[in-house]
């Protein structure tokens, strides 16, 4: 990768890129401000908002184009939990870890949507449908343990539920 | 000093009167009171996260880190009670519990920040045994190794890279127990912004970060009879390396220094400041083409951390670097050439080894423009550190041994070659040889005190008879980011900029020793000092002008030619090229 040489122009056009033009247009207002590198967080939020996650091109972009080192930008983005760097699948799938569901076999219920779907909290499948999360608490506890996928909650749910609930959830999304 | 109002404080009892705006720290330090500490340090801005340095302030109900907190009148602090004793030794322990057990196998053994602390903290038990983080050794880069399992997440190197260095290439990633410092994208650090400069290996109070090591390479060299080793050590070496053996900083080790590496079994002891002096004359030339055609300023190259800088941060002044190889590739180049039809060698017969005070230099001896045909130009290159640990290895009191003479024909130089090692000396240098090439009559001067100095950023009109020169040196890349701004917005007009990439050019390189006890990290008095042995040797030179040096006549006459010749553009000057990724300035 060391040895690949760019001018800056080239640099800022491949930035541009990678952006939409939305974003583009928005770092380059924030350019004109004071602190124009204290917008950084706002200007992920973009990105994340068009993308679905920030991944390495556009955060390099945006690196380049607000002038503020890459560092900062991976640093920030993989502090705060909000931001995302992989891509999200169609539909997100959140175990609900609070103390009720736990106590109630979150665990398990995680387990099995690990085994089925073949990935880890954080992860999407390779088919890019479902993308598991985990929460700290949903603020449904007398439903524990409950798990939600996109809009729809689940409550009580038992490690032997997870295949129908998967099913039903490719099988609707067909029609 | 008398309208300023005075805050008076105690501190363990002791009164005390500073101005206002003084941290409990700096206070404490005024009645030689030391208070422990970690992520602190004078020349770095404040963190305020490692807690060692808290202190009791009488009326509050927590404790204070003294590095942060300014003093208040009539506060009372206490230091060392029995409470803030036993939570700065519990932090260090916690610090500790998150650390692997291999003090006994690590490299910083005995020079160990953590170590120490934790010894003064009168930690002797580990009470805690959890989980530790784990992260693999990141051994991938040219010249630096991270080994995040080490790190206690002081964040001095974030801070160095970015305040000190302007590179910005460090940051911490994550939160909480998955905090990690990397390069963004969590990338190698060879394929990071990093220029390799190693400021982070000095600031780094664990062995978080190291530098490549390459003794292995050079001993199974000294032990195969088919080789031929050779070894040049740079200017400011023989400045720092009897640090390591207890010696005063600044004293000058020339000759012990080159007895111990024959003593090491090298079988020719070279200098890298004859390399110094052909820089210089190479460079005078070149200087005397841009003052008619261009392009004005020239920027020095000998400093490979700058050069890398020069690449990702600035290709835009790429033109106006020097094409100078470094005084170390250009020795090593006439090792493999030169030496070796001389002598009668193969060139792949012969090991060349570089002693450093740079690990960017194991950088630059791996680039490809540095080789001749297959083989490198420089085999290996040790730090000072590795060098200090090869001697003491090998059982040798360096103190006691006789001086020893550098070999000839490359191992003659001129004091011009010896001020190569601080932040000044190759300007100077330079001034010595212009002189005589500009007015074409012998030069005046000697001693160009106005380019001297441990300061960031210095800048002066030289008359050298009818002409004017205009020079600016910088040291610390954050510093030569300012004076390339000035050239890049057509503000200022130099004729030439040195540039080093370390605080006081090569005597505060990455590969130079750990600070001694009574120094700090970053410390202009210890950089000072180191500069002053450096200057010390080259006053006593015969010869201190680089065109001078007899060495170069015969190298000249009987193999280059003249400066600037088809062969001299051959093995002695290269090119540069943008690199990936860039960085923002």
């Amino acid at each position: 990768m060391s040895c690949c040489s760019k001018s800056w122009e080239e640099v800022q056009a491949a930035g541009r890129a990678a952006l939409p033009e939305s974003v583009v247009e928005y770092i380059e207002k924030c350019r004109g401000l004071p602190h124009p590198e204290s917008r950084l967080i706002s200007v992920l939020h973009k990105v994340q908002g068009h993308f679905g996650y920030l991944g390495r091109e556009q955060m390099d972009a945006v690196a380049q184009l607000l002038q503020v080192p890459a560092a900062k930008v991976t640093g920030v983005a993989t502090f705060y939990h909000f931001f995302r760097l992989q891509p999200r699948g169609r539909f997100v799938i959140t175990v609900c870890m609070g103390t009720a569901c736990y106590v109630k076999g979150a665990e398990r219920v995680a387990d099995r949507l690990r085994e089925e779907l073949g990935i880890d909290f954080g992860e999407t499948t390779k088919d890019g449908m479902f993308t598991l999360e985990s929460a700290h608490c949903l603020g449904t506890c007398g439903l524990a343990p409950v798990i939600t996928i996109e809009e729809g909650v689940f409550g009580q749910v038992t490690p032997d539920q997870i295949p129908g609930l998967l099913e039903k959830t490719i099988r609707e999304s067909r029609t | 000093m008398n309208d300023l109002k005075w805050i008076n404080l105690t501190i363990d009892d002791s009164p005390v009167r500073v101005p206002p705006g003084t941290t409990i720290m700096e206070a404490a330090e005024t009645i030689g009171v030391h208070i422990p500490r970690l992520c602190y340090d004078p020349h770095l801005s404040l963190q305020g996260s490692c807690r060692v340095c808290i202190v009791e302030v009488e009326g509050f109900p927590y404790y204070m880190t003294s590095c942060s907190v300014e003093v208040a009148e009539g506060m009372k602090v206490r230091t060392n009670s029995p409470d803030i004793r036993r939570a700065r030794r519990d932090i260090v322990e916690l610090l500790l519990d998150n650390h692997p057990r291999e003090c006994q196998t690590c490299e910083r053994d005995g020079n160990c920040e953590l170590q120490r602390l934790a010894y003064a903290m009168g930690v002797r038990e580990r009470l805690f045994e959890g989980e530790r983080k784990t992260f693999p050794v990141d051994n991938s880069g040219r010249s630096v190794v991270r080994d995040s399992e080490k790190c206690i997440l002081c964040g001095r190197c974030v801070r160095v890279c970015s305040e000190i260095q302007g590179v910005h290439n460090l940051s911490q990633h994550g939160r909480g127990f998955y905090t990690v410092v990397t390069p963004a994208h969590g990338a190698n650090m060879d394929d990071s912004v990093c220029i390799q400069c190693g400021q982070c290996i000095n600031v780094c109070p664990t062995a978080s970060l190291l530098e490549q090591n390459h003794t292995d390479l050079v001993w199974e060299a000294l032990a195969d009879p088919g080789k031929h080793v050779v070894v040049q050590t740079a200017p400011s070496i023989r400045a720092a390396l009897g640090e390591g053996f207890g010696l005063e900083p600044g004293t000058p080790c020339t000759g012990k220094m080159v007895t111990a590496l024959r003593r090491l079994g090298f079988d020719a002891v070279f200098d890298t400041d004859l390399g110094a002096d052909l820089t210089i004359v190479e460079e005078a030339n070149e200087f005397l083409h841009r003052m008619k055609s261009g392009p004005l300023p020239m920027l020095t190259s000998c400093s490979p951390g700058w050069i890398n800088f020069l690449e990702k941060f600035y290709p835009e002044l790429i033109p106006n670097a020097s094409t100078c190889r470094s005084p170390m590739t250009m020795t090593s180049a006439l090792v493999k050439t030169f030496y070796a039809q001389t002598t009668g060698r193969k060139p792949e017969d012969i090991f060349c080894v570089a002693v450093m005070p740079c690990v960017a230099k194991k950088y630059e001896a791996h680039r490809p423009e540095h080789r001749l045909g297959e083989i490198p130009m420089t085999d290996a290159v040790l730090t000072t550190r590795e060098l200090i640990w090869m001697i003491k290895s090998y059982g040798i009191d360096f103190t006691a041994l006789p001086d020893g003479d550098f070999d000839a024909p490359l191992g003659i130089a001129s004091g011009a070659g010896d001020i190569f090692g601080t932040t000044g000396g190759v300007m100077e240098a330079t001034l010595r040889t212009a002189e005589e090439k500009l007015t074409g009559r012998l030069g005046r001067r000697l001693e160009f005190v106005e380019v001297r100095g441990v300061e960031d950023l210095r800048e002066a009109e030289v008359k050298l008879g009818d002409h004017t020169v205009s020079v600016a040196v910088a040291n610390g890349l954050v510093n030569a980011k300012t004076v390339l701004d000035r050239v890049m917005s057509g503000e200022k007009q130099y004729h030439i900029i040195e540039i080093m990439a370390c605080p006081g050019g090569c005597v505060g390189g990455g590969g130079q020793p750990y600070p001694p006890p009574g120094y700090g990290i970053l410390d202009p008095r210890l950089l000072a000092k180191r500069a002053s042995a450096l200057y010390s040797v080259d006053e006593r030179r015969a010869v201190r002008r680089s065109h001078e040096n007899p060495a170069l006549k015969v190298i000249y006459d009987t193999f280059l030619g003249e400066p600037g010749s088809e062969k001299s553009r051959e093995l002695l000057h290269t090119s540069y090229s943008p690199k990936y990724p860039r960085g923002i300035k």
